[in-house]
């Protein structure tokens, strides 16, 4: 089960949708999808077209920057960061 | 009694103001749309809906619905994408709300339709096989504004029928609902040289009279220009303004001769001339302007307004309102004889609609 953190961007677009949970998936993109089934649109806020995550979202598995196909292992933490962009 | 309704697109979200019908005391609310960039608000008439398009830095565009004058929100980007591997969608530039059809038109260039109110979205068209339009998504060939679809209008008489404009390319016209186009720009001026005939003019803003549906005008980057055929000919009608440039117009809701728009400097600075503010207004089609800058500060207000800045009502006195890049709203409640300063510190503004709702 992997311990996912999201941006406070993204929680007022998704009635329910909490900064943390508990996701389990085997990969970055499985992940991802696991939330949009509950929380349908949520995918497209955090990835584009191709398919690939957006470039001012940043996705740390346990510290390390991660793409759409990184692997999860049981207990990873998941960083989903909304870039320092903006002004 | 019924309400006057502003829907306001800013940099930092969307702004809904309301007045009653004498358009003299206005509430606003917001920052709405969770602060999301605004490129365009408006109005269903038909409902009263609000349609934002919005594009954030992280989460990309979508399309804000509210059915509450703006009290609650829902968003949705299903579908809004080219496919993959494609050209890529970077901005959701304009809509158009008609017949029950919302229409997107984005950058890079191609308009996106919804029928179901803007749950989801689908391509409609990217006007392949225009003039030149193989090098429209050719980051070369981009102009500084980059390319996109920058306005639609549509026909309240036809559904399948509407205009599109294609930045620093031109209007275009669609009968079959986008499966085939017509480029729109003959007797355009251009002061650069073109590589086909029929496009390559740089069209910022048409109007449509709602009286006369062969009458439009348009504020091109070089001049004003009258159509009396639903844009398949255009006269240019720029002699007697102070400048040729500017971006945001509106027409007369009942008379097809009075015409407002709003000229800046060409310059880099693109503000109303010499620090004051003024509308110009045509009562004959353009064969004649008169300044309108009762109300509107006339020292050091340099003050710029985009094309979706301005917007008219339609009481029998008719309403005009713009927005400006300052966060200024001024609006005129007597057919533009006066202005008021109706909201004075919201962030930079992108468009403004208006609405009369009972």
């Amino acid at each position: 089960m992997a311990d996912l953190h999201l941006p406070m961007t993204v929680l007022p677009l998704f009635a329910g949708l909490p900064r943390r949970l508990d996701v389990e998936a085997a990969t970055v993109v499985a992940a991802i999808d696991e939330l949009d089934a509950q929380w349908p649109g949520l995918r497209d806020r955090l990835c584009e077209a191709g398919p690939a995550i957006r470039p001012h979202i940043h996705v740390y598995v346990d510290g390390t920057r991660a793409q759409l196909d990184t692997p999860l292992a049981d207990r990873s933490r998941v960083d989903v960061i909304a870039a320092i962009s903006g002004g | 009694m019924s309400k006057t309704v502003l829907a306001v697109g800013t940099r930092k979200g969307c702004f809904v103001l309301e007045a009653d019908e004498s358009r003299r005391s206005w509430s606003v609310r917001g920052p709405l749309c969770e602060g999301w960039p605004i490129y365009h608000a408006v109005f269903d008439q038909f409902d009263g809906t609000i349609y934002a398009a919005a594009a954030s830095e992280w989460h990309g565009s979508a399309i804000w619905r509210s059915t509450d004058l703006g009290e609650t929100w829902t968003h949705s980007s299903e579908g809004l994408a080219y496919p993959d591997g494609g050209k890529k969608l970077s901005k959701v530039s304009t809509l158009s709300v008609a017949h029950g059809r919302v229409r997107a038109g984005v950058e890079a260039p191609g308009i996106f339709e919804s029928r179901d109110r803007g749950d989801t979205w689908s391509l409609l068209s990217n006007l392949e096989g225009q003039p030149g339009s193989e090098l429209w998504d050719d980051p070369a060939n981009q102009p500084p504004g980059h390319l996109g679809i920058s306005g639609l209008t549509a026909d309240p008489d036809d559904a399948e029928r509407f205009w599109a404009i294609v930045q620093g390319m031109g209007m275009f016209e669609t009968t079959d609902g986008g499966s085939s186009w017509t480029p729109r720009n003959r007797g355009l001026r251009a002061d650069w040289p073109r590589e086909h005939e029929e496009v390559g003019f740089c069209v910022h803003k048409v109007v449509r009279s709602r009286t006369d549906g062969n009458r439009m005008y348009q504020q091109n980057h070089v001049g004003m220009h009258r159509s009396d055929d639903a844009g398949i000919s255009w006269t240019e009608i720029t002699e007697g303004l102070p400048t040729e440039f500017g971006f945001a117009a509106a027409v007369h809701p009942h008379d097809r001769d009075t015409f407002f728009v709003i000229p800046l400097d060409p310059g880099h600075g693109r503000v109303m001339p010499d620090g004051k503010a003024a509308v110009w207004r045509t009562q004959d089609a353009g064969s004649s302007w008169q300044r309108s800058d009762r109300g509107l500060p006339q020292q050091d207000a340099h003050l710029g307004v985009l094309r979706q800045g301005m917007a008219a009502d339609t009481y029998d006195v008719p309403g005009y309102y713009f927005g400006t890049s300052t966060g200024q709203i001024f609006a005129s409640a007597d057919d533009g004889e006066s202005w008021a300063e109706i909201a004075s510190y919201l962030p930079a503004i992108s468009s403004v609609d208006v609405a009369i709702v009972d």
